[in-house]
């Protein structure tokens, strides 16, 4: 009965986080911070990541695919579904889920048991737009583009392992990665993204903006939105590809 | 003024506020004392709508802020200023954004008018040397300055400080009652400070309302506390062997 409880507050203040914000410019100025904070400051990893599982699935997926009769030009080409398809936009998502996520809960969390966010509502400011609003735009904004970078990247890191390793010819790998282009599997890893990024940041800010109590608690909360949004994070994936692609 | 009518409040099966009266006038320094635990910070956080009552009413000079929505509640919120017993000063922000923060949100001010008036403000509370600081790079005692400024900054009608004092050496919590008691009687302001420190409430208090159980059991100004016979009072007031000697002298 709990999750009752738990998802009708969350839609109670996602009702008033999307509200008409009181001072457009100070609006702005927050979705730009929290660009910063959520996307640029997330690039880093974002390459380390995409790099690495970009090399792994194509390494993987050539050492798989021995048989003679399958051209090798279908390694480059299934790296590639599978890193716009699937990995970029939901390892990006999960990643971030930990990185933005836990920042986000224990920030709002902090804020909460500090009384930061009472001043702001005995001020009649509205906390709950003021902090939240910002940083899920910012996250849907930013989360497609840090997903195309990771797209780049991860296939960046199929062809330079083949490359190093010469496993299979790079020139092969290259054509594989032309091969059958569908824009569409693009979009779709984009959507995902978006979604993704909206989880990121309203999850987290959810568990950081009802905690009660100290520092314990802040840190509980960090981890319950770590969790809550990483599982929602694979149950909307599933969702999205049963709804986009079948 | 603040009119408080019968109010109630309870969580779950715990009544912690109970047919609770009082008034408390402007231009005056209004004292909440009690035990812990007795409902004080409760009965704070009910009067500025943190906490919403189950029954009764509070009137700012006679508007009914118990019956309002967030929306028309907005208009008596910026005629409020409150000052949290940790000072709640926005960590991200330096000391001048903090108080400029108000001023930001609910103002039409340009830049420099804004600066002028945080400048003002700091000024006053004797902090303008630290106005590029974090809050975590200065004192407690100057923390509570700088709440104190940003609750004045927008010339606030009423004030609220929750334990002012608390965690303050004896003579900053003395420099901060003083700074209270100024400001209120030069803007003549409804102050309401709920406080435990007895020194406190024997310098400044005007009005002092005594909670015990989440009842208002007693009520009368500093003077009043050494006559009162109300055993209650005189356990907690007169606690310490230094306050039941000043008693004696009093009497």
């Amino acid at each position: 009965m709990r999750i009752f409880f738990h998802v009708g507050r969350y839609f109670s203040l996602l009702g008033r986080v999307i509200a008409r914000p009181e001072r457009p410019n100070i609006f702005f100025s927050n979705i730009a911070k929290e660009i910063d904070v959520i996307g640029i400051n997330s690039i880093g990893i974002v390459v380390i990541i995409s790099f690495f599982m970009g090399a792994v699935i194509t390494l993987q997926t050539a050492l798989n695919f021995d048989n003679p009769l399958i051209p090798k030009t279908l390694i480059g080409y299934a790296a590639k579904e599978s890193v716009v398809l699937e990995f970029s936009s939901t390892i990006v998502g999960l990643i971030l889920a930990g990185k933005v996520g836990s920042h986000i809960a224990s920030e709002i969390g902090s804020m909460r048991v500090t009384e930061q966010i009472d001043a702001m509502e005995i001020m009649g400011v509205n906390s709950s737009s003021h902090l939240i609003f910002p940083k899920i735009i910012a996250a849907v904004v930013i989360n497609p583009f840090l997903t195309i970078i990771s797209m780049f990247i991860g296939i960046l890191g199929g062809y330079l392992i083949t490359v190093a390793t010469g496993v299979f010819s790079p020139v092969d790998y290259l054509t594989g990665i032309h091969m059958f282009p569908n824009d569409f599997y693009i979009f779709y890893g984009l959507i995902k993204a978006m979604v993704f990024g909206f989880i990121i940041t309203s999850v987290p800010a959810y568990h950081g903006y009802f905690v009660s109590g100290g520092a314990l608690e802040v840190g509980r909360a960090s981890t319950k939105a770590v969790v809550y949004s990483c599982i929602l994070i694979l149950l909307f994936n599933l969702l999205l590809t049963d709804i986009l692609l079948t | 003024m603040i009119e408080v009518n019968n109010i109630n409040k309870s969580f779950g099966d715990l009544h912690v506020l109970k047919n609770l009266s009082t008034v408390f006038e402007k231009g005056k320094i209004n004292q909440i004392i009690g035990r812990s635990g007795s409902g004080k910070t409760v009965f704070l956080k009910s009067l500025v709508g943190l906490h919403e009552i189950d029954s009764g009413s509070i009137l700012y000079d006679g508007r009914d802020f118990s019956k309002m929505n967030f929306k028309s509640r907005k208009e008596i919120r910026k005629e409020i200023g409150m000052v949290f017993q940790g000072g709640a000063l926005f960590d991200s922000a330096t000391v001048a954004e903090n108080v400029m923060f108000p001023l930001d949100m609910f103002t039409e001010m340009s830049f420099k008018e804004k600066k002028e008036r945080v400048d003002f403000c700091l000024k006053r509370v004797g902090i303008l040397e630290s106005n590029n600081l974090f809050p975590s790079e200065i004192s407690g005692g100057m923390q509570k300055r700088v709440a104190i400024a940003r609750a004045i900054s927008l010339n606030p009608k009423y004030l609220f400080c929750d334990e002012p004092n608390s965690g303050l050496d004896p003579k900053t919590a003395i420099l901060i009652d003083n700074l209270i008691k100024e400001i209120t009687y030069e803007y003549n302001i409804t102050t309401v400070i709920n406080t435990h420190d007895m020194n406190s409430i024997m310098e400044i208090g005007d009005n002092i309302i005594f909670i015990y159980q989440g009842e208002n059991i007693w009520e009368g100004s500093k003077n009043n506390i050494f006559n009162s016979d109300n055993e209650l009072l005189n356990d907690f007031v007169f606690a310490s062997e230094l306050y039941k000697k000043i008693k004696l002298i009093q009497i």
